[in-house]
């Protein structure tokens, strides 16, 4: 053996695992600024860039703990689940994708109804939850805004639901579009009887929902930069064969053109809320 | 490709007969009758078990009767009125006064055009919003006067592009919703060819939906849905049979209230017959619901769209 080589490799007493800090899934890379972001800030800061006031998506369950106090509400028909009526497959049986979204979200479909307060005030909040199938509707979120909005009928309540959805959903085919009718018709029945309802419009807030209760509140409140329409930008894209503009389809645009009436910050929406409906409600 | 092949066996043998019977010198042949019979047991078989695909491309077969055809054919004193007094008026959307068997009503339908020009001038059926303004409008006016309202639905679906998001397209359709659940006359809803998505319900909430037997409606087209789920258009086939959209796979579902018959072969093959099959399922339903009183029938019809999709949850 030559004099000059090492005897032994120093560096490998220490194993490959420990050499240096676990970072991963702490940071997050802001989808606007591009700044890094610990995702904890993040968290506390009910997921909006501290750097640039981007609006991440919030789940259903934070988004009630946003808006409602004490982050306390009672919970109403959360056992509804879709039974696949078309036996549905694609890349993937339905039924398989249900189960998974139900095992990863703790949830039977993708809304929840609860009835809490908001600011001592009363009321049932329908939030949507994008995790769970891209927040698509069917059989079961068209029943159950169907039944909140009942229940508001049944107690007098104020209605205030949060739409995050792709829109309606594929895989219970006619049934999905038959849900816009059936919420549309109940809502003409909650404004029949004057009682507020307020739309809160997050990112994204596409197609079928749209094009039935979230563009019909007393009040469309929508976050900053949300996406908003009716076709997705792929398929007008498709239509026009042309790039969309910046900004095209977002809450500022929409804002703009009239569909809107108001933009507020994730900060303030509570408060939005509540001062609203203290203008509608005694 | 099973089904091209069953059809053009029917139309080799149909051929077949008629060169016989040219053949034949006048006189009964029985064996030439039998065979014509046969024939013709065999289209009515082949026509009756036609797939969702089949039945899809019949619903956009460019000969079939569309809106304006119907009412010449079933309505008398047509007077079409444009505009919703905002923006412009739309052509993918007909609305106007008309008498039905004397009754006077409105009729709204989309609206496709058959060459090139007209196709382009109608949008290929696709209404921007002002086209759904237009028809809330229309039938407001025949809910202020009391008349019933008759719709024909046939649109690939609302128009997908700038404008018409730019002009609210989502709020258009979903204040139609709404406000068509609440009209206090009597809405009779046809689907005639293609029932496509939010922009053909935009339309067609009412208290009667019929369905033409070669008719389809469905969330999504099935293009679209094949190019999301396999993100291949071409997978078209098995997107329709999967969506089931169908007349008879919605009656089932209890979506659609009647299946209208169609001529053999499709309404294309005879647009008159088509009418005649039609005219007296729409008699019978206005003289059901005419004489009904407001409150009953707009209750009737909230727990008609109530009832939908409460079965496939548990």
């Amino acid at each position: 053996m030559a004099w000059f080589k090492r005897e032994k490799k120093s560096l490998e007493s220490v194993p490959p695992d420990e050499r240096r800090v676990r970072t991963e899934g702490m940071w997050i890379k802001c989808e606007a600024c591009a700044a890094i972001l610990w995702k904890k800030d993040l968290d506390t800061n009910w997921q909006v860039c501290p750097k640039c006031e981007h609006h991440f998506k919030l789940g259903s369950v934070k988004r009630l703990e946003l808006l409602l106090d004490d982050a306390e509400w009672t919970e109403h028909d959360a056992a509804l689940a879709s039974n696949d009526p078309l036996a549905f497959v694609d890349t993937k049986p339905y039924k398989l994708r249900l189960k998974d979204a139900q095992k990863k979200l703790g949830m039977a479909d993708a809304i929840l109804t609860a009835e809490g307060h908001l600011n001592g005030r009363p009321l049932i909040c329908c939030s949507m939850e994008f995790g769970f199938i891209g927040g698509s509707m069917g059989a079961v979120v068209g029943e159950k805004v169907t039944r909140a909005i009942e229940l508001c009928l049944e107690k007098q309540l104020p209605l205030v639901i949060v739409s995050c959805s792709g829109g309606a959903r594929m895989m219970e085919g006619t049934i999905s579009l038959m849900q816009l009718a059936k919420i549309s018709a109940a809502l003409a029945r909650l404004d029949d009887a004057r009682l507020p309802f307020i739309s809160i419009l997050t990112d994204p807030t596409t197609g079928g929902v749209t094009a039935s209760y979230a563009m019909l509140g007393d009040l469309n409140i929508a976050e900053p930069g949300a996406l908003i329409g009716f076709a997705g930008p792929r398929v007008i894209e498709q239509t026009i064969r042309q790039k969309l503009p910046e900004g095209f389809q977002r809450s500022e645009f929409l804002l703009q053109h009239g569909f809107l009436d108001a933009v507020v910050h994730r900060r303030d929406l509570k408060r939005y809320i509540s001062t609203s409906l203290d203008f509608f409600l005694a | 490709m099973d089904a091209i092949r069953k059809k053009r066996e029917i139309d080799r043998l149909e051929k077949d007969v008629e060169e016989l019977r040219r053949l034949a010198s006048k006189g009964s042949d029985e064996e030439l009758e039998r065979l014509h019979r046969e024939v013709e047991e065999l289209k009515r078989e082949f026509y009756r078990h036609l797939g969702a695909w089949q039945r899809t491309q019949l619903a956009r077969h460019a000969h079939r009767p569309y809106t304006l055809d119907y009412i010449n054919m079933l309505f008398e004193e047509w007077c079409e009125l444009h505009g919703e007094r905002g923006f412009a008026d739309d052509p993918a959307i007909v609305a106007g006064l008309a008498r039905f068997h004397g009754q006077a009503c409105v009729v709204v339908g989309h609206q496709k055009g058959r060459d090139t020009k007209q196709k382009v001038l109608r949008n290929f059926g696709m209404p921007k919003p002002e086209g759904y303004r237009k028809a809330l409008r229309v039938m407001q006016l025949a809910a202020k006067f009391r008349r019933p309202i008759f719709t024909f639905v046939d649109t690939p679906g609302a128009y997908p592009g700038m404008d018409a998001e730019e002009r609210g397209q989502a709020e258009a359709i979903a204040r139609n919703l709404r406000e068509m659940a609440r009209l206090p006359v009597p809405i009779i809803v046809t689907i005639t060819g293609e029932g496509g998505s939010g922009g053909a319900l935009a339309i067609a909430v009412g208290d009667r939906v019929n369905m033409l037997e070669n008719s389809i409606y469905s969330v999504i087209s099935p293009e679209g849905c094949a190019s999301i789920m396999w993100r291949e258009a071409a997978r078209a086939e098995e997107a329709a049979n999967a969506l089931k959209i169908t007349a008879h796979d919605l009656l089932q579902i209890g979506i659609v209230d009647e299946i209208v018959p169609e001529p053999e072969g499709g309404a294309h093959h005879d647009p008159e017959g088509a009418a005649r099959l039609l005219e007296p399922v729409l008699a019978r339903t206005l003289e059901e619901l005419l004489p009904q009183p407001p409150e009953k029938l707009l209750k009737a019809r909230y727990e008609k769209f109530r009832r939908m999709g409460q079965n496939v949850i548990s």
